[in-house]
Order: C-alpha cells, then sequence, then structure tokens
C-alpha cells in the first residue's frame, strides 16, 4: 500500500532522511520509532506529498503523491504534529470543513461528521468553540480530522502526545478499532504502543533505517537468547538438574531473582518446563519469556 | 469551484466569529462616515455663502466637491485597513500549523489563494455597500449625478481588491502578522506616490512610473471616466499579487 524507494530528503546541506526504503502491506498497522530529529515527520510528510523528497521516490496505493497530488491527499487522512485546529470555530464547523475540502459531498458530510464525532468521543463538545476544548479535546478533534473522509490509509503522527493516561489507552483502542481494512502509519515515543498496536516498526535514527519488520521476526532476529524466566519455591541442585535433562536445554542458571533456562534456538521448550515445574511440585510462581521486548530492540538497533 | 467556496465559508466564518471583521467594518465606517459629513457640511456652507452668487452657485457641483474629496479620503482609509484584513490570512494558517491540513488535502493551490481573497474582497463589498447608506441623504436632499458616483465606487472596488491581493501575498512570506501588515503598508504606500518620483526622471520613465500609481488611475474613475485602460490597470496588479502569493508559495514547498 505504501512503498517508499531511496528516498533522501535534505534542507540545505542538512540531510533529514537519508535513502531510506521500507514497503507497508494493506491492512497493517505500522509504527514509525526513532529519537528526535530522526527524519519521522519528514518521512510521513513526504508520504503525504506536503514536501517533495530531494531524491528517491514514495508511493501510495502506486501513485506519487507530487504527480498524482490529488488522489493521493485524497486517500490519506494524516494527523500532523502540531493539530491543524482552527481556534475560532466551533468542532462542528471545523469538521465540516474539513470534510469539504477533503472532498466529502452532500449528505455524507453531514453524516461522516456524526459517525466521527462519535467514535472519537465528541459528543458534548460538538458546538464548542475549539479555542475553549482541552488539550485531550483538541487532540481528537484532530484524530477526528483525519478520519472524516473515510480515508484509506491514516498517518498520524504522535497522536497521544500530550494526554493523560486514560485518554492515551483510549486513543489506543480507538486506533486499533480503525483498522478493518486500512493502512496505519504511527509514530510514537511510547514503545509499548508499539507493542499494543502495531504489527510491524520502522526504527528510524539520524535519518537512516536502523530496523524495520514484523514485531515477531524482529524479536527473533534481535534475540540473543531464547528461553524462559521462571520464579519457584523449591529450587536447588536437584530440580537444576531435571531442567538440564529436557533435551534442547542449553544452559540453567541463578539470576535476576529467579532461574533462567535458555533453549536451543527455536526449540521452544515453555510449555515442556512449565508442565515438568509443576508435576515435581516446584512451586511456580512466575513465569516469562527472556526474549527481548521493543525497549530493548529500540535502544539496540539505535545505538548500532 | 466547491473547494474555493469552502475555503471562502471558512474564512469568512474565522472573521465574523473574531471580533476581526466587526473591528474592521466598524472602524472603517466611523472614519469614512465622518469624513462624508464633514466634507458635506463644508459643501451645505459654501452653497450658503456663495448660493446667491449665480457665477459661483453654477460652480458649486456636489459630485466634485463632496463626492471626489470623499472617494480620495476613503482610498486612503482602505491603505490602512486592509493589510489589516488580509494579514492573517496565510500568516496564521503558518503559525497555527494550520497549513499542513491545507497543503495535504486534495486542494490546489489557486484554489485556496481565490478562496482567500473572494473572502476579503467580500468583506470589502459590505463595507463598499454599507457606505452607500451615505448617499441617501445627498439623492434626498440634492441632485448629484449617479454615474461619477457608481464609478467611483468602482474605483474603490478595483483598487480595495488590488490592495487585497498584494496584502494576500505579503501574508504568504512570512509567519509573523505584523511583518505581513507592515509589509502590506509599505508596498502599497510605494505605489500610491510612485508618480511623485516621475518629475526626477526622463521622460520614458515618467511614462511608466505615472502607469504605474494606484492615484493616476484612480483619479479618472472618480471623475466619472470610465476607461478601460484603468479597469485593466487594477484587474493586472490584482493578478500580479496573487501569481505573487502562489510562486511563494509554491516555492516555499520546493525549497
Amino acid at each position: 500500500m505504501i512503498r517508499v524507494e531511496n528516498l533522501t530528503k535534505k534542507y540545505g546541506e542538512k540531510i533529514a532522511v537519508n535513502n531510506i526504503s521500507f514497503e507497508i502491506g494493506e491492512g497493517r498497522i505500522w509504527g514509525f520509532l526513532g529519537p528526535n530529529g530522526a527524519g519521522k515527520t519528514t518521512t510521513m510528510r513526504i508520504i503525504t506529498g506536503y514536501l517533495p523528497p530531494t531524491e528517491g521516490r514514495a508511493y501510495v496505493a502506486g501513485l506519487d503523491p507530487i504527480i498524482n497530488s490529488r488522489e493521493v491527499k485524497a486517500l490519506i487522512g494524516y494527523l500532523p504534529e502540531n493539530p491543524p485546529l482552527y481556534n475560532d470555530m466551533t468542532v462542528e464547523s471545523y469538521l465540516a470543513f474539513v470534510a469539504k475540502i477533503k472532498g466529502v459531498k452532500g449528505k455524507k458530510i453531514k453524516e461522516n461528521m456524526e459517525k466521527v464525532i462519535e467514535e472519537t468521543g465528541l459528543e458534548d463538545v460538538r458546538s464548542r468553540l475549539i479555542r475553549n476544548l482541552s488539550k485531550g479535546y483538541k487532540q481528537r478533534v484532530a484524530i477526528a480530522q483525519a478520519l472524516i473522509h473515510e480515508p484509506k490509509i491514516l498517518i498520524l503522527d504522535e497522536p497521544t502526545i500530550g494526554l493523560d493516561p486514560a485518554q492515551i489507552k483510549e486513543i489506543r483502542e480507538l486506533i486499533k478499532s480503525l483498522r478493518k481494512d486500512r493502512t496505519i502509519i504511527l509514530s510514537t515515543h511510547i514503545l509499548a504502543e508499539v507493542t499494543q498496536i502495531c504489527d510491524g516498526v520502522v526504527i528510524i535514527n539520524e535519518g537512516k533505517i536502523v530496523a524495520n519488520g514484523f514485531l515477531d521476526e524482529l524479536t527473533k532476529s534481535f534475540a540473543e537468547k531464547e528461553g524462559v524466566f521462571l520464579r519457584l519455591k523449591n529450587f536447588g541442585p536437584a530440580e537444576k538438574l531435571i531442567f538440564e535433562n529436557i533435551e534442547g536445554v542449553k544452559e540453567v542458571y541463578e539470576g535476576n531473582g529467579g532461574v533462567n533456562i535458555e533453549w536451543e534456538r527455536g526449540a521452544n521448550l515453555a510449555e515442556k518446563i512449565a508442565k515438568v515445574a509443576i508435576e515435581k511440585g516446584m512451586g511456580l510462581l512466575e513465569m516469562r519469556s527472556l526474549t527481548p521486548d521493543i525497549e530493548t530492540i529500540y535502544l539496540k538497533a539505535i545505538s548500532q | 469551484m466547491r473547494n474555493i467556496i469552502a475555503i471562502t465559508q471558512k474564512e469568512l466564518k474565522v472573521y465574523f466569529v473574531s471580533p476581526m471583521a466587526y473591528v474592521l467594518i466598524g472602524v472603517f465606517l466611523l472614519i469614512s462616515g465622518f469624513f462624508f459629513y464633514n466634507i458635506l457640511m463644508y459643501f451645505n456652507m459654501q452653497s450658503i455663502q456663495f448660493g446667491a452668487n449665480p457665477y459661483y452657485s453654477s460652480q458649486l457641483n456636489i459630485n466634485q466637491f463632496v463626492y471626489s474629496t470623499y472617494f480620495h479620503n476613503t482610498s486612503i482609509i482602505l491603505l490602512l485597513i486592509l493589510p489589516l484584513l488580509t494579514m492573517r490570512l496565510f500568516a496564521e494558517e503558518k503559525r497555527l500549523g494550520t497549513e499542513e491540513l491545507l497543503f495535504t488535502s486534495p486542494l490546489s493551490t489557486w484554489e485556496i489563494i481565490i478562496g482567500k481573497f473572494i473572502s476579503a474582497v467580500i468583506i470589502l463589498l459590505i463595507m463598499l455597500i454599507a457606505t452607500g447608506v451615505y448617499s441617501i441623504f445627498t439623492f434626498l436632499y440634492g441632485n448629484p449625478q449617479l454615474e461619477p458616483i457608481l464609478t467611483g465606487y468602482l474605483g474603490l472596488f478595483l483598487l480595495g481588491s488590488a490592495f487585497i491581493a498584494i496584502g494576500l501575498f505579503t501574508s504568504s512570506i512570512t509567519e509573523n502578522q505584523i511583518v505581513a501588515a507592515v509589509l502590506g503598508f509599505g508596498t502599497l504606500l510605494l505605489f500610491w506616490v510612485i508618480s511623485w518620483a516621475s518629475d526626477n526622471v526622463g521622460l520614458m520613465w515618467r511614462e511608466i512610473l505615472t502607469h504605474l500609481s494606484f492615484f493616476e488611475h484612480f483619479d479618472d474613475l472618480v471623475k466619472g471616466v470610465f476607461d478601460t485602460e484603468d479597469v485593466i490597470y487594477y484587474l493586472s496588479v490584482t493578478f500580479f499579487g496573487l501569481f505573487l502569493a502562489h510562486t511563494t508559495i509554491e516555492a516555499k514547498k520546493w525549497r
């Protein structure tokens, strides 16, 4: 659905995005991660047709955002980093305006407006001036704006920034509920968001892609070890021996307040280990994967 | 066309929700009304003083005395008011970040510019039509000629449209509204007085500078002379202003 080929963007001498390529399939939610100033916003702006690239090309549904500007822009719902709101308009008149300039016609304007107002929970503030809304509501209006023309593609630049934890959770649920047949790109600083919402990530650092792929693939490729961490009531040399005798187990050692069991790559013995632990009455208190979480992947990727 | 209307409606909404439109229209009417009243009163006194003398009374012409002066004064008020009307049109979009919304919507730059231009022209029209009330009294109690008044209003409208186009251009340069307004004033004043320099230059330049001046072309229309050359002059200045705004916006994208 979205393809980027050898994309470079220079602002004068400064290179914001340096020869990046990636592809995002239809119906996927993809996360953009990276430190501030890494080039996430620039990449998104190029995909939306707001900025032309210096070199390389972007394709949205097979179309070039500069050459087929109108078609591409009609396909995309875009939430910029700074919510693009007119303070002197009411929520309703603002949404009606955006619907019109996005090419929604006639009765559909009203229909779509009702739909996004409901989806984003704006019923209570629909006739208030945007100027008088709280930050959380403003952000919701900005998200509603991106949805109003029922776009096939959603590009959200830090959709949960400036919201409180309860609102963040709501917006995440909203984004998840939006996926249906949409392709969504979202940039964020909150790593947990990525694991909760996204199918895959692109990690950008200093204008270059340092990691790209589905989350489970990345997890595998960034894994140095595979195994589980256990907390057990009864653990001694005898128990250690039992684990070591399971076929495929590489190493058993104590650490981090429990027992770490590593196995050969791809063995996946989690179920077997749990069964053994329970059958032998070791008192299983906790069990989790030793595979790296998104934070580990992220930090490793940007320090490469 | 639908897109242009959408932009125009939005701009008018913003103008009339904020006090901007009311303040500008109100101040304009206050000052132009003040001028009209005083000019008319002065004309009245003159009429009473010299009306008995048949020679002088034949010289007392309400179109020349009242309307001509009034149109010239009003043109100066427009020069002061219109850059304040247009300064926000692009500068504010840039400051608020809403230009990102406009430029990622399926709109052409021309549609955005023309939509904004029309919204300001509508406010100009409201201002000018409201001043038409003044003429009710002159027609009730006097017998002015209609044609010079109409060409005078046409002059104000064309002049105002040109001011708006130039203001739109200066607003597209910067995100600071004050800078946009000051650049607007500067440009308009320079074009106003450019013919003054014609005394100090050669014959060819004298011709060019005189033709470039807002004032020279306005004078004809106020006198009741409808010359297509003047109309074309104002339309070309208007188009040129809009064209510069278009170029500025497009150039910024590609930088």
